[in-house]
């Protein structure tokens, strides 16, 4: 694998000249937030960054995608048959992304694409994409990648990883997509041992700055019935707006509904990011809903991430750590403590 | 790469109103591409998504039984928007059909055994599938004693009349028709709720399997009298309904702890719900 170390401005010409092998996505400076938008003319770049509000999991899960179209003319012999939406699958890659959210798409790639089926959207966009991930240097005071799995410059997930080492920026390839995409920037030189060793040292300095340290140890050999039943889902709930910022912020939230929409005699079908947090989301036909209570709800958000998906995958949680459902949450309700509680729980009558 | 999101094009063929209240209607679909019903390959007890164009998806249990050749039968409820539009369709339509998804009755298993089969109301209908099914010359020999509990809420209400009068008259399967109530006079099979007239016609749970459907309430209630019955809770089997969209367990909403009720289910023995969150 190759490793190759640049000078700042090197590192911008590069960038600039990346786009011609690819469509790029970076971080960009939005008001007071980061995002990631494709890297157009124009486009500035901004890797001084603690991460971007949103995750960049649209960039390969769109919010909303067009999945077939059909034509509702009666005088149309193919009327009311359904038709793949036309789709390029072009090359495309995120540069900057964080190491908890590329760890993210390895997360949730078990949902997408399993022995049984392929969601052919999700898992043909996510191979024509190529993450270079940005370490994280200073992370933040909600950041606990470290305690499922991850690692400020964690490589699970990278296709590459840069290391901002203040004047020059040192690139390492970690696959053959990531070695051919750093392979077409046209500036850079092979990257020497002082500049290897000096990334080295950045990793294990910035892991030391995450101090907590989530317990997710024992959520497997919990009862899942006795998670379920135990009395603090009340208390976690009680704040809690069913806002569903946290599903919607959130990297490995995967849940979608799917819509038609029809205008004149053009109709689509369409699938949407859909949350657990909304009523709708499981209202049933006959007007029965399983989860008509707002703690409920709550409860299946915890469970799937901390519980459900632990027990079905034996791949730890569901969650890289990015810590934007702490950050972001209106009313302040915090994975962290949910774990610790559900890690440490007894049963009462025990 | 195949795209299961897809259905597969379909005509309606034939629209039967299945009671008296009009809100049943069976739908008899024939694939519009031959080649796709083999590929439509389905076991009882199996549902698939019935897409109607510009309203959307409904999953709804397969009514047929892979015996019968040539088409595929759903029964379908008017309840919301998809399932409205769907009883407004004319015989000649074209919509499509996604499937079939999810597990099946446990066949296998219940292979050398009695087969008790207990439906409550419109849920009856994957269990016609089942019945069809076992009747088939094929596969009669392979079962014991076939009994079926079914009720509705009146005469009117119930499905697949003129099947149900033939299976009255067939001497390999034991039928017992209950209604909650009627004021015919001339009403010749039982009135009561259908867990009592389970308690009352089943005498026993020896080497048999019981298969029930039924609204909420039906399936509450059976509990007890199967239990009484001496059903050990693997020889229960229920099928759930859930909201559904994907259908194929990627989607998210319609799981019972880490089961989807489209993909794991939506077939459960009692003994695997009693260890799922009761949602």
């Amino acid at each position: 694998m190759s490793n190759k170390m640049f000078s700042k401005e090197e590192w911008g010409t590069a960038l600039e000249g990346l786009r011609d092998s690819c469509r790029i996505f970076v971080p960009v400076k939005d008001g007071d937030f980061h995002s990631f938008v494709p890297f157009e003319n124009g486009t500035v770049p901004d890797f001084d960054l603690k991460n971007s509000r949103l995750s960049p999991k649209s960039v390969v899960y769109p919010q909303s995608e067009r999945m077939f179209e059909y034509n509702l003319d009666p005088d149309d012999p193919e009327a009311n048959v359904l038709k793949e939406a036309p789709k390029e699958y072009l090359p495309q890659a995120i540069v900057g992304i964080r190491p908890c959210d590329a760890h993210a798409f390895q997360i949730v790639k078990l949902n997408f694409d399993n022995p049984e089926y392929s969601d052919p959207y999700w898992v043909r966009r996510f191979e024509s994409t190529v993450l270079v991930g940005l370490g994280c240097n200073e992370p933040c005071s909600t950041c606990f990648c470290t305690s499922v799995g991850g690692g400020p410059f964690s490589e699970k997930g990278l296709d590459a990883l840069l290391f901002d080492l203040g004047e020059r920026v040192l690139a390492k390839g970690l696959t053959e997509k990531g070695d051919e995409f750093l392979e077409n920037a046209e500036v850079g030189k092979e990257a020497d041992e002082s500049i290897l060793k000096e990334a080295e040292g950045l990793g294990s300095s910035a892991s030391d700055k995450i101090t907590t340290d989530i317990p997710t140890d024992r959520l497997k050999e919990k009862v899942v019935n006795e998670l379920f039943g135990a009395s603090f889902w009340e208390d976690v709930a009680f704040a809690c707006l069913n806002c569903g910022t946290c599903t919607y912020l959130c990297p490995t939230c995967w849940c979608f509904d799917i819509q038609d929409e029809v205008m004149g005699k053009q109709g689509d079908r369409i699938r949407n990011w859909d949350s657990c947090m909304f009523p709708l989301f499981t209202l049933e036909g006959s007007g029965h809903n399983p989860r008509s209570n707002k703690f409920q709800r709550v409860r299946q958000r915890f469970m799937h991430k901390l519980k459900y998906y632990v027990d079905k995958y034996d791949n730890g949680v569901q969650c890289s750590g990015c810590g934007r459902c702490v950050r972001y949450c209106p009313v302040n309700i915090d994975i962290r403590q949910v774990a610790e509680l559900m890690n440490e729980y007894e049963t009462e009558s025990a | 790469m195949k795209n299961p999101y897809l259905p597969y094009p379909v005509r309606i063929d034939e629209i039967i109103t299945e009671t008296e209240d009009r809100n049943l209607k069976t739908f008899k679909f024939v694939f519009v591409n031959p080649e796709d019903e083999e590929k439509f390959s389905y076991t009882p007890g199996q549902f698939a998504e019935l897409s109607v164009a510009g309203k959307g998806e409904i999953p709804i249990g397969i009514a047929s039984s892979p015996t019968e050749k040539g088409f595929v039968k759903f029964t379908v409820n008017k309840v919301g928007l998809v399932t409205s539009h769907l009883h407004n369709m004319k015989e000649g339509d074209v919509m499509g059909i996604r499937g079939p998804m999810g597990n099946w009755y446990p066949w296998e298993e219940m292979e050398g055994r009695n087969v008790v089969i207990i439906g409550g109301g419109f849920a009856f209908t994957t269990l016609r599938s089942g019945i069809v099914y076992m009747l088939h010359p094929d596969n009669r020999p392979k079962f014991k004693d076939i009994i079926v509990v079914y009720g509705a809420r009146n005469p009117g209400m119930l499905l697949y009349k003129d099947e149900l009068a033939e299976w009255e008259k067939r001497d390999d399967m034991e039928m017992h028709i209950t209604v909650d109530g009627t004021d015919d006079p001339d009403w010749k099979y039982n009135v009561g709720f259908v867990p009592a007239i389970t308690e009352e016609k089943i005498t026993s749970a020896d080497d048999a399997v019981a298969i029930v459907c039924g609204p909420p309430i039906v399936i509450k209630l059976m509990q007890p009298v199967l239990e009484k019955l001496k059903f050990p809770p693997e020889r229960i089997i229920l099928s759930l309904e859930k909201c559904m969209k994907c259908g194929i367990g990627i989607c998210g909403r319609c799981n019972l702890g880490e089961q989807y009720v489209c993909k794991d289910g939506p077939v459960f023995s009692m003994a695997q719900l009693k260890e799922l969150p009761p949602e």
